[in-house]
């Protein structure tokens, strides 16, 4: 059985590179959708846990709203700032609150909020289940016969789903709060008109398609992290590896799945 | 070497079926065959032990029995219904049957102990708070640990994790309890007292035990059958006192504790 080195060209380790390569891209995929179908398949199961529900709606909603409500307030604020400043040149000061409101609702507080979300949270899903699955305890549900997707993983998968639309609504306002406050109280924009342009070209749908891709983004970012953190190995460095791309992960389908979702919706 | 499986001391019980049957069970991770042809039969109450290196395979067979890993050839009989062939449903049923006690305990460290055990009780039964709670007191007195309910798991040393590792398991009455390694990392007096608990636990519940250790002190003051796993293959079974007697060089070596220079953990 020996492996005497027959000599391999460049190209062929290139192939076998690029094979190995696609191969671990359709192992990620593949678990992506296998914790998302499993996922969908034990949420109408019962025991409904309501209790780790409301736990997990708390954490990801609740506790979030600090960090979600900042970003998107500086956000209104530097938005206000910015378009004012390029406006007053071409006097179209008036339209700024405009371009606060229907930039924010339809694309900047769902896609930050979201990102925010999957640094705070999809991390720590990451890092929770992979510890569980490193000591164990995983296996242990397994071996109290539950099913662990749908003890772990589907409360935290809704959890975050249904939040992530009640935040952005959040992030919604203190954004357009935060523009009021800049473009009237800094820049000395008269108030009422204002108040007037931010809702003149801002349609119900920019606010629910925003709402709906924050959905959207919450199920992608939780079941990324839930999929990094259940398939870790290798103990405390696989966790630590879990968690960073769960991040990493989280972040780059949310933007790749904004423009389709932009495309579809708008 | 000859696989002298054979049943060795063992009781024949005219045709009743085992509780616990192997059959040709393989299993290969990353090119290296763990298990290769395991076959052994475990029957109803006794106390099985397999012993082995580090590396033998012997976690990986462990988790065979209960369905949490899946063979790559060979099937698991758990009282005549093959697990490895269960739909996911059917083989949630029978892991009914199972209690397992893991390496380092597996609790849940966001709960405390109570919430631990009353984990299984929660899920499965129709039980009251307080039915609950006293079958989770009664759980910790057959492991000799009370009062201990409130605690914090990050607050219990290694011997008390694994034996609210073992009240857990016995929580919901299973027919079988495996062990993995109950004893690794501890005191020898500690380990002692471990060994005493699964004694107990064993006279004082109908159960039938597969315990895996490398501790062969252990292994002799638990076991009805000892089996020695080796690269993957059982090379034989037992009664400890017959065990003690095997002409295997590797066995006496294994008993001896002396180095067997082929071999590299």
């Amino acid at each position: 059985m020996s492996a005497e080195a027959v000599p391999r060209s460049p190209w062929t380790a290139l192939f076998e590179r690029i094979g190995r390569h696609s191969l671990n891209v359709f192992e990620e995929v593949g678990r992506f959708f296998y914790i998302l179908y499993n996922t969908i398949h034990w949420t109408f199961r019962r025991p409904f846990d309501i209790r780790e529900w409301v736990r997990q709606m708390v954490r990801v909603g609740v506790d979030s709203i600090p960090v979600v409500g900042l970003t998107a307030m500086f956000t209104g604020m530097v938005m206000a700032l910015q378009t004012y400043r390029g406006f007053a040149r071409f006097h179209a000061e008036g339209f700024v609150a405009s371009v606060v409101s229907l930039s924010l609702t339809r694309e900047l507080a769902p896609v930050l909020a979201s990102l925010m979300i999957a640094g705070r949270i999809g991390s720590s899903l990451a890092a929770e289940l992979g510890t569980m699955r490193v000591t164990e305890q995983i296996d242990a549900l397994y071996a109290m016969a539950t099913e662990p997707i749908h003890y772990l993983v589907v409360p935290r998968v809704g959890a975050t789903t249904l939040m992530l639309p009640p935040l952005v609504a959040i992030a919604n306002g203190l954004g357009i709060f935060g523009g009021y406050g800049i473009a009237v109280g800094l820049m000395g924009a008269n108030p009422i008109m204002y108040w007037d342009k931010t809702f003149q070209f801002l349609d119900l749908n920019d606010v629910f398609s925003g709402l709906i891709k924050a959905a959207v983004f919450g199920l992608i970012l939780s079941v990324t992290g839930c999929t990094k953190g259940f398939f870790t190995t290798g103990g405390a460095e696989g966790v630590g590896r879990a968690t960073t791309s769960a991040v990493v992960m989280g972040s780059v389908v949310i933007l790749v799945s904004d423009f389709f979702l932009t495309k579809i919706l708008f | 070497m000859a696989n002298t499986r054979g049943d060795a001391g063992r009781v024949e019980q005219g045709g009743s079926a085992p509780k616990i049957a192997v059959i040709d069970l393989w299993k290969t991770f990353a090119g290296r065959e763990v298990l290769r042809g395991i076959n052994l039969e475990v029957d109803a109450g006794e106390s099985f032990v397999i012993v082995g290196q580090s590396g033998a395979g012997k976690s990986v067979l462990l988790k065979h029995l209960i369905g949490l890993i899946a063979p790559d050839q060979g099937h698991v009989i758990i009282d005549g219904e093959d697990l490895t062939n269960s739909d996911a449903a059917r083989s949630l049923e029978i892991r009914r049957k199972f209690g397992m006690s893991f390496q380092e305990g597996a609790l849940f460290d966001s709960m405390d102990v109570l919430g631990n055990i009353a984990f299984p009780l929660m899920r499965h039964t129709r039980m009251s708070g307080d039915e609950i709670a006293a079958r989770v007191r009664q759980c910790l007195a057959l492991v000799h640990l009370e009062g201990v309910e409130r605690k914090a798991t990050s607050e219990l040393s290694g011997g008390m994790r694994r034996r609210v590792g073992f009240a857990r398991a016995i929580a919901l009455q299973p027919e079988i309890l495996l062990f993995d390694e109950p004893n690794t990392g501890l005191d020898p007096i500690t380990s002692g007292v471990i060994d005493g608990v699964i004694v107990e636990m064993r006279e004082h519940l109908d159960v039938t035990m597969v315990t895996i250790t490398h501790d062969m002190k252990s292994a002799f003051r638990i076991a009805d059958r000892i089996a020695m796993l080796r690269n993957g293959q059982i090379i034989a079974t037992a009664r400890p006192e017959a065990f003690r007697s095997l002409a295997d060089p590797y066995i006496q070596k294994f008993l001896a504790g002396e180095p067997v220079e082929e071999e590299v953990a």
